[in-house]
């Protein structure tokens, strides 16, 4: 039986392909942090936006918010990339060089990530500020906290407090999200699985590994979160 | 949908033996990306000499039965815990007066605690629908030609990258548009009671 069995297949050695899972792993990860950053900045805005923006503002926010969370992910990644491409080499053309110039898929897939996961966190901290009870916020104003105080000691961490469940959410659906950026070509663990599996011709099994490395990577995460969410919750009472 | 109300009710039969083997499988497909199990299925399976001989094979060739087929028991994981958290919300109350009433555990079942639980897990399942939807549009990774494929391929062949993908992101939108009003008239059609007193100028000039 010529068929290696499992523990070669993934360990370290030079028929291994331990190396390539685990950058593949590594640069899974980096897509997902990275994209979960940047919506997390556009969630913040988004949020503030719909709660205490103008009309216009309001207006943006929730045509963004409806129209991200309707369209697949993947359309979007397309968009990014494609779209991205096309915009650059049209400025390349314009400064005098020929030809296609391609987005990186590293970072059309981090900002495709960002953009989508963005109009979710924006909704999930829309409704964690909409949970903390106006009482709250009106004693700090009786206390005579100014604008930022009030923002840092009150509002901040009681938003985190409600919203870290369904940010945790995000953070899971962004992990598994960051799968679909091997369509562009970004070297992640889904591409180096798909590369692994062609070159030996084991697709069953090297998909497993992915399967099970990105299920690691989602109860780590899981537990993490689980903690930040108990140190957050410090002084509520459970019924 | 059929899988998930029995994965549903294996976690909640109370049996060790039938409640493991079920929260296993929904963490492992909860647990990992659509992707994968796609590519598992579609690549992965052909690995084996035993599928490619099976009577089955005709049909797991195909990626549009594949990706019915992840499709399926990956919406199984999430509609299960859907279904049972909408099944858990059942009041007891309202069981033991089924049981007072002396009916069976299977009537109560069927009478009482299922219709409740579908009005309780309908909004949830709804989400669950439009991710669906959002979800076929993997289906053109391994070769399908949906929308996303169709958008995909023309964009690579035009370049128009802009004009194509308004046109595939409107019909997503109008398919989850669609999707939701059937779901919103579903959801009012098995809540008559909230529907009554808001729109009924009647009793409240009877009241008057």
């Amino acid at each position: 039986m010529d068929r290696p069995d499992l523990i070669d297949l993934i360990s370290f050695g030079p028929d291994g392909w331990g190396y390539f899972l685990l950058s593949g792993t590594a640069v899974t990860v980096l897509i997902a942090v990275s994209g979960y950053a940047i919506g997390a900045a556009i969630g913040v805005i988004g949020a503030w936006a719909k709660v205490s923006g103008g009309r216009t503002a309001r207006i943006v926010a929730e045509v963004y918010t409806t129209t991200l969370r309707g369209i697949p992910d993947l359309l979007v990644i397309y968009l990014i990339y494609f779209g991205g491409s096309a915009l650059i080499s049209a400025v390349a053309r314009l400064m005098g060089a020929q030809g296609f110039v391609g987005v990186p898929g590293f970072l059309a897939g981090a900002l495709a990530v960002g953009i989508t996961s963005g109009a979710q966190q924006t909704e999930v901290l829309r409704g964690g500020f909409l949970a903390v009870s106006k009482g709250e916020l009106e004693a700090a104003t009786a206390y005579g906290m100014p604008g930022m105080l009030k923002l840092r000691r009150i509002i901040v961490p009681l938003t985190l407090r409600h919203s870290l469940p369904g940010l945790g959410n995000v953070w899971q659906v962004v992990l598994k999200e960051s799968a679909l950026v091997s369509v562009t070509g970004a070297v992640e663990l889904m591409r180096q699985t798909q590369i692994a599996a062609g070159s030996t011709r084991l697709p069953f099994d090297f998909y497993l590994i992915a399967a099970m490395i990105y299920l690691l990577i989602s109860c780590a995460s899981g537990l993490v979160f689980g903690r930040s969410e108990a140190r957050l919750s410090r002084g509520t009472r459970r019924a | 949908m059929i899988l998930a109300l029995a994965l549903a009710m294996c976690r909640l039969s109370g049996s060790i033996l039938l409640a493991w083997p079920a929260r296993a499988y929904v963490f492992v497909w909860r647990g990992t990306p659509l992707l994968v199990q796609l590519f598992l299925i579609y690549y992965g399976l052909g690995q084996f000499p035993a599928v490619r001989h099976s009577l089955l094979w005709p049909f797991l060739r195909e990626p549009y039965w594949c990706a019915v087929l992840a499709l399926a028991l990956n919406t199984a994981a999430y509609g299960s815990e859907i279904i049972r958290g909408g099944l858990l919300s059942v009041g007891s109350g309202q069981i033991e007066a089924a049981r007072a009433c002396g009916m069976s555990r299977l009537l109560t079942f069927r009478r009482i605690v299922l219709p409740l639980a579908v009005r309780q897990a309908l909004p949830a399942y709804g989400n669950e629908f439009i991710s669906m939807v959002k979800a076929t549009s993997l289906a053109s990774i391994i070769t399908l030609m949906e929308i996303t494929g169709v958008a995909a391929k023309l964009i690579s062949e035009t370049y128009r990258v802009t004009e194509v993908f308004v046109v595939a992101g409107a019909l997503y939108l109008l398919l989850n548009v669609v999707l939701t009003r059937i779901l919103a008239a579903i959801e009012l059609w098995l809540n008559p009671t909230i529907v009554r007193p808001i729109d009924s100028p009647v009793t409240e000039e009877a009241l008057a």
